[in-house]
């Protein structure tokens, strides 16, 4: 080998994913208050007709903020510390570095995210009333629900990355990933319910997650989908390029 | 002419909000010696070394390396060793990953990694948090980092500051050991009684442009003698 190349980021980013045990503790602590809210959801569910498999699948609500803020810290962290200097004279080409980033935690969230809502639906449908339908993962819809669930876990992962690539600092980018996944819903929801079809956390519970249909969100999961991710992309392509731009 | 050159800084220039704070500085760091970089507080010698790697884009000017800008190093670790934050790592991460970590973005083997630890003498606290280190232990880590891909070139910014007599004494000898080994060794200071015991030579700046770059024993002659006398007339001379 006569120079570094991706596969050398890849190596450092996945040893440093793999040594700060706080962050780890957080996700981990964080995927379970989802599973465990999740099974509550499924517990209190009592409408015969309505969808307990997105009900228990509501405990994103949590997860999403939990892998949003672990994604934006994953890289405030090493600003907030100075480890970045660091980081780039290891590898001066930062938009290699935050690719790698993005790809291993990536696949740290897309894991942690699929575990956790199958643990949700089974814990659920184990305490699900005699009284409601269910559900089953043999049942294609239901199977799609619970996965693309997962995913979004993954895909808010990397906008709290993204979101950190282009803000640096770790209060401010745990504040803003917060508040754009969870409390612009809430305003612009009410405001024009038409837009919420493009909002990330309006989208899982109303499409995503959803075996039945929601008035609403006439789009398929797939097309929905594609549009979460459409976010991270954005936010990393322009963090990559902010880091690339700005000094260290 | 960069064969016997292995740091060529020219015309390197950076404006912060319209004040220069390098501006037009050119010099040479020349392999098997200490070179010392001396400026008072905020002459822009930190700012300089950030030039050279790359953490900062000059506004003009080049810093090369062999004749290669830092960001086009092929292996930037195993060619050039630094310390230029005065925090370098995460706190909860232990000394030993910290460095795993570089080790793995240099394919360096982890055998390395416990080679520096002991050279450093932090083999007993490397399984530890970085966090918990005493200040010396933490210019040991960087220090650590900065020498993990035994490169030919080492720009420390600062690296005395802080450190107990016994820690000054064991960073004088490492500097000069690894100049004496032929490699080019780039150390800043605001101290001159420091610079005379550490450097050969001395590249002196303030307000971030060239006051002098000469041999120690040359700067001092012109103050008969004194040293410290000859950096007080540069530096208290130079426009401000």
């Amino acid at each position: 080998m006569t120079r570094y190349t991706f596969r050398q980021a890849i190596a450092m980013e996945s040893r440093k994913a793999r040594s700060l045990p706080a962050i780890s503790w957080t996700l981990i602590i964080g995927m379970v208050a989802t599973a465990a809210f999740g099974v509550l959801a499924a517990y209190n569910t009592r409408n015969p007709g309505g969808d307990p498999t997105s009900n228990m699948l509501a405990g994103i609500l949590v997860g999403q903020l939990i892998t949003g803020v672990v994604g934006a810290l994953a890289i405030t962290g090493e600003f907030d510390s100075g480890m970045a200097a660091v980081t780039f004279t290891a590898i001066p080409r930062r938009s290699v570095v935050l690719a790698a980033k993005a790809l291993v935690w990536g696949a740290v969230f897309l894991v942690a995210g699929e575990v956790t809502v199958l643990v949700t639906f089974l814990g659920g449908t184990a305490v699900l009333r005699a009284s409601v339908p269910h559900p089953s993962l043999a049942s294609p819809d239901v199977l799609r629900a619970v996965l693309m669930t997962g995913a979004y876990l993954a895909l808010t992962g990397l906008i709290g990355l993204g979101t950190g690539a282009l803000i640096r600092r770790g209060a401010a980018a745990v504040a803003t990933v917060a508040g754009g996944l969870f409390v612009l819903p809430l305003v612009i929801g009410v405001a024009d319910r038409s837009l919420g079809r493009l909002l990330p956390e309006l989208i899982a519970g109303n499409s995503l997650a959803a075996v039945k249909p929601v008035a609403g969100f006439a789009w398929s999961p797939w097309l929905e989908l594609a549009i979460v991710a459409v976010y991270p992309a954005v936010l990393l392509l322009a963090g990559g390029w902010q880091l690339q731009r700005r000094d260290a | 002419m960069i064969s016997d050159t292995a740091l060529t800084v020219r015309g390197l220039t950076k404006r912060y909000g319209g004040v220069a704070a390098v501006d037009g500085l050119s010099f040479d760091v020349r392999p098997g010696m200490v070179t010392g970089f001396l400026g008072p507080n905020g002459s822009g010698k930190s700012t300089t070394m950030r030039l050279i790697l790359g953490l900062a884009r000059p506004d003009a000017g080049t810093a090369l390396i062999g004749g290669l800008p830092y960001r086009s190093l092929r292996w930037p670790l195993r060619t050039v060793g630094s310390v230029v934050e005065a925090r370098t790592f995460q706190r909860g991460r232990s000394g030993r990953a910290h460095l795993l970590a570089l080790a793995a973005a240099s394919d360096l083997p982890a055998q390395r990694v416990d080679e520096v630890l002991d050279d450093v003498g932090l083999t007993g606290a490397a399984r530890r948090k970085a966090g918990g280190y005493s200040l010396g232990m933490a210019q040991r880590l960087s220090l650590a980092a900065a020498l993990l891909g035994d490169p030919a070139l080492l720009i420390l910014d600062e690296p005395l500051n802080g450190l107990d007599p016994a820690g000054v004494h064991w960073m004088r000898s490492l500097l000069r050991s690894q100049a004496a080994q032929g490699r080019t060794v780039l150390v800043s200071s605001h101290l001159i009684s420091e610079m005379a015991l550490t450097a050969d030579r001395l590249i002196v700046i303030s307000h971030g442009r060239l006051l002098a770059d000469t041999t120690a024993a040359d700067l001092a002659g012109r103050a008969g003698g004194s040293l410290e006398n000859a950096f007080l007339d540069l530096t208290e001379g130079s426009p401000a």
